[in-house]
C-alpha cells in the first residue's frame, strides 16, 4: 500500500480518517483522501466499495461517524447539501433530477438559493454553458432534450454556483463516445482553471485518459493510490477486485457460422406510451455459434425492441421467427419452449420478484420449460432448491446465507444468477440486455466469457449493451440501434469506436430509412 | 435521542408474525383508553369485551357462527390482495350472492329437495362472482380503479336488495313488514355436531384449508404471489395480469355469495333489508390480520367475531354504545398496517444530530 503525503498548500479538501458504519456493514473503513486544486481526481471501487457512501458525506447527505474533513485546511461539518454547496462543493448524479414538463432555465431556477429574474438566469446560463463548450437553448423543454443534453443542464446548474469542487457519479454511462469526448474537454478546462473533479466512473479506459490522480476503494477501505496515466485498464481493474481479472477470450473468432436461429424481418411497433420508443422496420438475422450485439445509448428502443423479442409486447407473426417458426404473437412462455431464454435489464422487479428467495425466482422463468418443476399444477420446492445450488455453485454466486430473497443480494451477484438461470438451460437462443451494467469487473469477466461459451456451442446470443468496451470484446458482429431504427449488423473487425458513435449519433436512423 | 427506521436487508419473518400480536395489544390499549375516558372501569371493560364472550358456550357458539362469514370473504380478499387488486366491494357480492341464493327458495317456495340447498350454494357464488367481475372488466378494459367501483357497488347491492324486499319479493303473509317469506326445511343449512354448529363451518374450513394450499404449493399460488408483488417480473413469467385480476375478483366474489347465501339460509332464514352487519367491510381487517394467509384468517376471523359479540356485550353490561365494536375494529386494522412497517424496518435510536434519511447502500 502507497500512502505518500500529498496534503500541501494546494489542498481543497481532505478527509482524515472517515468512518461511516450501516447496521453491521463498514461502508468506510478509516479512509483518507486529499483532492488538490486543478486536479481531476478518480475514484474507482467495486459495486459496494463504498464510493457512493464517501461522496455522499462530502456533499453533505450522510454524516460520518467517525474521522474529519478538512476544506481549504479547516475543519468543516458538513450537516446538509446546501452546507456543501455553500463551501463551493457541487454534484452532477448519475439519475437526473429534472422536470420533464419545465424548461432548461426554469429547471436550473429551481435549484438555485437566489435564481433572481428569469430573463438574468437565462442570459448567464448561455454564457456560461456557451464559454464551457457545453451550448443549452434556456427556452428548450426538458422532455425533448436527449439524454447529453439533459446531463448539460446538470452541470451547467452545478456551474452557476462557481464551485472549487464537482463531484460526478458515472457521468458517461449515458453518453455517446462523441458526448463523451466533449465532456472531457470540458473538464479539462474546468481543472486548468483550478477546481477539482472528483470523477467516479467503472470505464477504466477514460479514467486513465482524463484523470490526474485515482483513489481505489474495496471493501470501504483505500487499498491504493496510482497515477492512471502510467497504468493500464487490466491493472487498474485488478487493484479494484484485488486480483488479477480473467480476461475474456472469445475463442474461435471466426466461429462456425450456422442456420439462422433469431430472425427479425421489418420488426414495427408503435410507441406505447409518450416516453416509449417505436420500432421502425428493425430486421436482423442471428445465427448459430455468433454473438451479435446492439449498442446504442439509453432510450432508443432498446426496450421496446427486447419486450418485442421476448413476447411481452405482440406484434406480427412474421416478424419474429425463431428457429423459423413465425412467433411474433405468440407468449413468452412458447417462445421459451423453443429453446428461447431471455435475461431483461432490470434485475429487480423484471428479472427476478424482489421479495421472492431464489429458489423461487428460479421457477419465475422456468415453470413451463420441462425442468421438472410443476406437476399436476404443484411446484416442486425440492427441485427448486436443487436447481438453486447447482447454478449458485456454477456461477459463483455468493450470498450471507442459503437460498435468500432476491433483493438482498448485491447487483452483480443478482446478475450472476438471472443469466446463470438461464445459461443452465443451454438455450438455442438467448437475448440479454445490459447482461453487464452495474456489475463489477470480475463478474463481468465472467458472464461476458459465458456468453461466448454459449454461441460457440452452437447457440445463437444475442446482446444489448451501451457498453463499447463490452461490445467489443465478445460480439462477432455489432449493430447500432437509434431513435428505434436499427443499422446493418456489421463483422466487429471492421467497426471502430467512431463509426459506432456516428451510428449512435443519428447514422443508424439515416441507414434504416433508405433500407 | 429519536426514533428511526432502517431498512432491513429481506422481510423478518419474526415480525411477520408478531405484528398481529402486537397489533391485538395496541387495540386492548387503545380499548382501555377509550372505556377510562368514557368512565368506566378499562379492566373490567376489557374482560367484558375480549375474554367474557369465551367462557360460555352460547357466546361462543354464537362467535364461530359470526367468524364463518368473515373467514369465507376474508379468505376470498386475501387471493385479491395477494394479486395486486384491491376489492373492496365484498360487502356487495356478499348481498347479491345472498339474492341469487335466495331466488330459488323464494320465487320458487315449493321446490323442495335434496337439490335445493346445493344449488342455493351453487347459485349463491356465481351470483357473487358475477358481481364482482363487474369492477375487475371494467378495470381491464377501461383501466377504472376497483377500490371505487368495486366499493360503489356495494351500495348498489344493498338498494337492490332493498327494493326487492319491499316490493317483488316481499312476503304476501307477511302483512306488508319488507322481509321475504320464510325458507323451506330444504333451503335451510343443517346444523352439525349435535346442532352446536352449522354446516357453513366445517364447509368454510375445509375451503380455506384447500385455499392454504393452493397459495402455498401450486404454481396457480405462486403466480398470484408474483403479480402481487411485481407486476412486470409476473408478465416476464408468461402470466397474464388481466385473467389473473379476473379469476381473483370471481374467486373473492363467489366465497363472499357463498357466504351470503349460507348467512341468510342459515341463521336468518329469509331476507331482510339488512342481512350483514358490514362482514364484507370487517373481512378486509381479517384479511390482513391474518396475514393474507387462510390459516391466519382463521385465527384472524375468530378474533374479529369476538368483537362483534364484545360490543353487545359491554354495551348490554356496561352501557356503553356498540359503535365500540366499530372503534376497535378501525382501531386493529390501524395497527396492524403500522406494525406491518416492522416486517421490512426495523426501529433504531439515534443520536440527535443524525440527519433523516440514512439508509445503508449496498
Amino acid at each position: 500500500m502507497v500512502q505518500q503525503t500529498r496534503s500541501g498548500t494546494d489542498t481543497l479538501l481532505d478527509a482524515r480518517g472517515l468512518t461511516k458504519r450501516f447496521g453491521d456493514i463498514l461502508a468506510n473503513d478509516n479512509v483518507d483522501l486529499v483532492i488538490n486544486k486543478g486536479e481531476i481526481h478518480a475514484l474507482l471501487g467495486e459495486n459496494g466499495a463504498g464510493k457512493s457512501t464517501l461522496v455522499k458525506m462530502f456533499y453533505g447527505s450522510l454524516q460520518p461517524d467517525g474521522g474529519e474533513i478538512l476544506w481549504q485546511g479547516k475543519r468543516v461539518d458538513i450537516g446538509n447539501p446546501a452546507a456543501a454547496r455553500e463551501l463551493g462543493i457541487g454534484m452532477v448524479f448519475q439519475h437526473f433530477s429534472l422536470f420533464e414538463a419545465l424548461n432548461v432555465v426554469e429547471n436550473i431556477a429551481l435549484a438555485l438559493p437566489n435564481p433572481g429574474r428569469m430573463s438574468d438566469l437565462a442570459e448567464r446560463i448561455e454564457s456560461v454553458s456557451r464559454d464551457y463548450g457545453l451550448p443549452l437553448n434556456p427556452s428548450d423543454i426538458v422532455a425533448d432534450l436527449p439524454v447529453g443534453i439533459r446531463q448539460r443542464i446538470e452541470i451547467v446548474r452545478c456551474l452557476l454556483q462557481e464551485p472549487q469542487l464537482i463531484i460526478m457519479d458515472e457521468p458517461t454511462s449515458v453518453l455517446t463516445p462523441q458526448e463523451a469526448d466533449q465532456l472531457f474537454l470540458t473538464l479539462q478546462r474546468l481543472a486548468s482553471e483550478g477546481c477539482a473533479v472528483l470523477y467516479i466512473s467503472h470505464r477504466l479506459e477514460e479514467v486513465k485518459r482524463i484523470c490526474h490522480h485515482a483513489t481505489i476503494l474495496r471493501h470501504g477501505k483505500v487499498v491504493s493510490e496510482c497515477n492512471p496515466a502510467k497504468e493500464t485498464p487490466a491493472t487498474l481493474a485488478s487493484m479494484m477486485v484485488g486480483a488479477d481479472v480473467a480476461s475474456v477470450s472469445a475463442g474461435a473468432r471466426t466461429p462456425q457460422i450456422g442456420e439462422t436461429r433469431l430472425a427479425l424481418s421489418n420488426l414495427t411497433a408503435r410507441a406505447a406510451t409518450p416516453f416509449a420508443t417505436a420500432l421502425n422496420g428493425i430486421s436482423l438475422d442471428l445465427r448459430a455459434g455468433e454473438v451479435v450485439s446492439i449498442a446504442g445509448v439509453a432510450g432508443n428502443g432498446q426496450g421496446e425492441l427486447f419486450d418485442a423479442i421476448s413476447g411481452e409486447m405482440p406484434v406480427a407473426p412474421q416478424m419474429i421467427r425463431i428457429d423459423g417458426k413465425p412467433c411474433g404473437s405468440k407468449s413468452i412462455t412458447w417462445r421459451r419452449r423453443q429453446l428461447a431464454a431471455f435475461v431483461p435489464e432490470e434485475r429487480l422487479g423484471h428479472g427476478a420478484v424482489p421479495g421472492l428467495k431464489l429458489s423461487q425466482n428460479i421457477v419465475l422463468t422456468r415453470h413451463a420449460t420441462g425442468d421438472g418443476l410443476t406437476s399436476g399444477g404443484f411446484v416442486s420446492t425440492a427441485r427448486a432448491n436443487g436447481m438453486e445450488k447447482h447454478i449458485k455453485k456454477e456461477f459463483d454466486v455468493r450470498m450471507s446465507h442459503d437460498d435468500p430473497e432476491a433483493r438482498s443480494l448485491s447487483g452483480g451477484n443478482l446478475q450472476k444468477f438471472v443469466v446463470g438461470r438461464e445459461l443452465d438451460r443451454q438455450p438455442g437462443v438467448l437475448v440479454v440486455n445490459q447482461p453487464t451494467w452495474g456489475v463489477d469487473a470480475g463478474a463481468a469477466a465472467l458472464i461476458r466469457q459465458a456468453l461466448i461459451d454459449l454461441a460457440r456451442s452452437g447457440s445463437a446470443v444475442l446482446v444489448i449493451s451501451q457498453d463499447l468496451d463490452e461490445i467489443f470484446e465478445i460480439s462477432d458482429r455489432i449493430a447500432v440501434i437509434s431513435r428505434g431504427y436499427l443499422s446493418e449488423a456489421e463483422p466487429a473487425e471492421d467497426m471502430n469506436r467512431e463509426r459506432v458513435g456516428l451510428l449512435m449519433a443519428g447514422g443508424a436512423e439515416a441507414q434504416g430509412e433508405v433500407a | 435521542m429519536r426514533l428511526e427506521l432502517v431498512k432491513r436487508k429481506e422481510r423478518s419473518r419474526t415480525m411477520a408474525l408478531l405484528s398481529p400480536l402486537i397489533a391485538i395489544a395496541l387495540t386492548a390499549l387503545a380499548a382501555a383508553i377509550i372505556f377510562a375516558v368514557s368512565g368506566h372501569n378499562p379492566l373490567v371493560g376489557l374482560y367484558k369485551f375480549f375474554i367474557e364472550p369465551l367462557t360460555q358456550q352460547w357466546s361462543l357458539q354464537a362467535t364461530i357462527a359470526k367468524a364463518t362469514p368473515l373467514v369465507l370473504i376474508g379468505c376470498g380478499l386475501a387471493v385479491c390482495y395477494l394479486s395486486n387488486n384491491w376489492n373492496i366491494g365484498a360487502e356487495g357480492q356478499f348481498i347479491v350472492g345472498a339474492l341469487f341464493g335466495s331466488a330459488l327458495p323464494v320465487m320458487f317456495p315449493e321446490f323442495q329437495s335434496t337439490a335445493t340447498l346445493p344449488l342455493m350454494l351453487v347459485f349463491g357464488a356465481l351470483g357473487g362472482a358475477l358481481w364482482a367481475l363487474l369492477p375487475a372488466v371494467l378495470k381491464n378494459w377501461f383501466n377504472t380503479n376497483e377500490i371505487l367501483t368495486s366499493l360503489m357497488l356495494v351500495y348498489v347491492a344493498s338498494l337492490i336488495l332493498d327494493y326487492l324486499v319491499r316490493g317483488p319479493w316481499r312476503d304476501p303473509g307477511g302483512y306488508n313488514f319488507p322481509e321475504s317469506r320464510l325458507f323451506s326445511d330444504a333451503a335451510i343449512i343443517p346444523n352439525v355436531f349435535g346442532g352446536t354448529m352449522s354446516l357453513a363451518t366445517p364447509i368454510t374450513i375445509v375451503i380455506a384449508l384447500v385455499l392454504a394450499v393452493v397459495l402455498a404449493r401450486t404454481l396457480k399460488g405462486f403466480e398470484i404471489r408474483v403479480m402481487g408483488e411485481s407486476p412486470r417480473a409476473g408478465s416476464f413469467a408468461g402470466f397474464s395480469a388481466k385473467r389473473l385480476t379476473l379469476f381473483s375478483f370471481a374467486l373473492a366474489g363467489g366465497l363472499a355469495g357463498l357466504a351470503g347465501t349460507m348467512e341468510v339460509s342459515g341463521g336468518l332464514n329469509q331476507l331482510l333489508p339488512t342481512i350483514s352487519p358490514g362482514y364484507g367491510f370487517t373481512a378486509i381487517i381479517v384479511a390482513f390480520l391474518g396475514r393474507l394467509n387462510p390459516i391466519g384468517i382463521i385465527v384472524a376471523g375468530f378474533v374479529l367475531a369476538l368483537s362483534y359479540i364484545g360490543g353487545e356485550a359491554v354495551q348490554s353490561a356496561m352501557g356503553v354504545s356498540n359503535k365500540i365494536a366499530s372503534v376497535i375494529q378501525g382501531l386493529l386494522l390501524f395497527f396492524v398496517l403500522a406494525c406491518d412497517t416492522l416486517i421490512l424496518y426495523r426501529i433504531r435510536l439515534a443520536s440527535h444530530q443524525a440527519p433523516s434519511g440514512e439508509t445503508a447502500h449496498v
